[in-house]
């Protein structure tokens, strides 16, 4: 029996520009340990907004968000941060690295603010990350000197750093070509199986879906199937 | 919080944009350059004039105001029957210039604590006659030693000596100006007539520079009984008692005590030198002013270069607060850029400003006789200094800390949204 690491009770969120929409309704799921969960549907049936509210970074919902059985609903930005820091990882659609550090440094970062290692002990828990998703050659470039798919492991390989419970990725294959995509896809499937993180992403990609061991499609703000 | 990363990103951005880096520092740079250039500046003027002023002048001075406005008889007999009394023309009545017990006094202000000094003279409007012309100027009848003490008059010796007073009683000492404008020289003989008619040819035994032109112009001494000689007076004739004291501040009420105990009129230096402690208020104001305005536009030169960093940077905070970096290492990371910029621009503003008043202080600047002055008068303290980087910084932290608050308060969802 694994356990649940991810549950969403009730939640409802609206949007307030240009007027008032509900763009979800009364979502309720769970995510077991380990699980690679792949959220579909239409552009703006409201799945990237789902996204970042169980991310911790949109608290402004109704509804109530357990991760680890720990409630994250109400807690301060400041307190969020820390558990984001520690429980959380994130891959996005524009890999986002930090351009002016090199490929270590954008790996090491988070890191370096949940304290736990030394550097020496963090720069060797990045070489390891970069290993697994096959950059430690790139580690000393810059990162803003990188292709865009390289760009995109190394975001993994950050994602990984602090070993957190969930991986959340936000169309995570979606501005990269077939051959990338796959080696993404792979890297998730690898350490989702082996290591037991829990692994959440919206895609548009079915392929990428399909891969993973269950689908939550989503249409005008509800689960329609795979809740 | 985690200040070390936080200066490790800081460090990392200020690097990548050198030049924008460079610019925002050299604000900062030149404000304190000024700053610091200008308080040395204008803070050794208002030393050089408080001195020069101070050392020639003495502490409190006491002696008899001759005054000419006396009520009439008229009015001291019909006073109360409210008649208009009319006296057209009043002369003065005949006074007397003396200080009474003169010599008294001077042995009892020795006496009281914090006097550096007292010194009595007897002076007297004097014409010194060159052929036709007459010149007018002062003579000072002085005990040299005392007087020594009060003024250090043999540092302002040019030639000759103040000590041959003591020897030869009808030596005289002139002011450098006054000696070229009769033509004498050491040794030659000056002719000097009291306007109550006395008359008296000396010798000159020397000629002194205070730097001042209002002395040297007009200013003689000889010792204390030649002076009483040509007036015709006995010993114990003084008109003016000169008082140095140990701390000049303490003068003002050392004045006020001395003329309620002896009943007489005594100015303190703050008095006979209103013009010049009114100027240095107007130039420590006006230092403040410009150092300040100065330090403002660096402030709102750092306050754009962080704006826009922030908003180049809008991604990165994204980032950084999706990974879990909290509003307080975000600050951090911005205020430490705006802070090192302080820092290092500060620093090199006061490595400029000292060199340009090293420069300053090493300028010739040439004045003429009337001033002692060879060089701009420049001040050098560690407190200008201190003052100069604490302002730089204070500046640079206020101009910092609002575009890093702004930082702060980035929603990432918005932003990683795209």
């Amino acid at each position: 029996m694994t356990s649940t690491v991810l549950q969403a009770s009730h939640i409802n969120k609206y949007f307030y520009e240009p007027e008032k929409f509900q763009v979800l309704q009364n979502i309720n799921f769970e995510v077991k340990k380990g699980e690679f969960l792949s959220i579909i549907g239409k552009s703006g049936c409201g799945k990237s907004t789902l996204l970042y509210i169980l991310s911790t970074m949109d608290t402004d919902y109704e509804g109530v968000l357990e991760v680890n059985g720990s409630r994250l609903t109400g807690l301060s930005q400041d307190r969020l941060a820390d558990f984001r820091n520690e429980h959380l990882g994130f891959v996005f659609q524009f890999h986002f690295l930090l351009p002016e550090f090199t490929v270590l440094q954008n790996v090491m970062l988070p890191a370096q603010k949940l304290g736990k290692y030394t550097t020496k002990e963090i720069e060797e828990r990045a070489y390891e990350k970069l290993k697994l998703v096959n950059m430690e050659a790139h580690a000393r470039k810059q990162s803003s000197k990188l292709s865009g798919g390289q760009q995109q492991r190394v975001a993994i390989a950050r994602a990984l750093i602090n070993d957190p419970t969930i991986i959340m990725g936000d169309e995570p294959t979606g501005n990269l070509d077939k051959a990338n995509s796959n080696l993404v896809f792979d890297i998730f499937r690898k350490i989702s199986h082996e290591n037991g993180q829990t692994i959440i992403t919206v895609t548009h990609d079915p392929d990428f879906a399909k891969g993973g061991d269950r689908i939550i499609e989503m249409s005008d703000g509800k689960i329609i199937s795979g809740g | 919080m985690n200040l070390n990363l936080s200066f490790q990103i800081a460090q990392t951005h200020l690097l990548a944009k050198k030049r924008q880096t460079l610019v925002a520092m050299l604000g900062v740079t030149f404000g304190i350059a000024m700053f610091i250039v200008m308080i040395s500046f204008m803070q050794g003027v208002n030393q050089f004039l408080e001195d020069s002023a101070l050392d020639a002048s003495p502490h409190v001075r006491i002696y008899n105001e001759v005054n000419t406005q006396r009520p009439s008889i008229l009015d001291d007999t019909f006073k109360q029957q409210g008649t208009i009394n009319i006296v057209y023309h009043q002369k003065p009545k005949q006074q007397l210039a003396r200080i009474k017990n003169g010599l008294q006094m001077v042995s009892m202000i020795e006496q009281m604590p914090g006097v550096l000094g007292v010194s009595p003279e007897v002076s007297s409007q004097a014409f010194f006659n060159n052929g036709p012309i007459q010149i007018s100027g002062v003579i000072a009848g002085i005990d040299y030693p005392r007087e020594n003490r009060l003024y250090d008059l043999d540092s302002r010796i040019k030639t000759g000596s103040f000590k041959s007073l003591l020897a030869n009683p009808n030596g005289i000492v002139l002011g450098a100006t006054l000696a070229r404008k009769l033509n004498v020289r050491l040794g030659d003989k000056v002719s000097v007539t009291t306007p109550l008619g006395g008359n008296i040819t000396l010798r000159v035994v020397g000629t002194f520079g205070f730097g001042i032109g209002t002395i040297d112009n007009i200013r003689c001494y000889t010792s204390i009984s030649t002076v009483q000689e040509i007036l015709g007076k006995d010993a114990s004739y003084i008109t003016d008692i000169h008082i140095k004291m140990n701390d000049p501040l303490q003068a003002i009420s050392f004045g006020k005590k001395l003329s309620k105990q002896f009943n007489t009129y005594a100015e303190d230096w703050s008095t006979a030198n209103q013009a010049i402690l009114a100027g240095e208020k107007i130039r420590n104001v006006m230092t403040f002013v410009v150092s300040m305005t100065l330090l403002v536009v660096a402030g709102f030169g750092i306050y754009n270069i962080m704006n826009m960093n922030v908003i180049n940077k809008l991604k990165d905070i994204a980032i950084l607060k999706a990974t879990g970096f909290g509003s307080k290492d975000v600050v951090a990371v911005f205020l430490l850029q705006a802070i090192i910029i302080g820092l290092a621009g500060g620093l090199l503003g006061l490595g400029i400003g000292f060199g340009i008043s090293l420069l300053l202080s090493i300028t010739p600047f040439d004045t003429g006789d009337m001033i002692s002055l060879k060089t701009f008068p420049v001040i050098f303290r560690a407190e200008y200094y201190i003052m100069g980087l604490v302002f730089g910084l204070i500046t640079t932290i206020l101009a910092g800390y609002f575009p890093s608050r702004k930082a702060s308060k980035i929603d990432p969802v918005a932003i990683l949204r795209g």
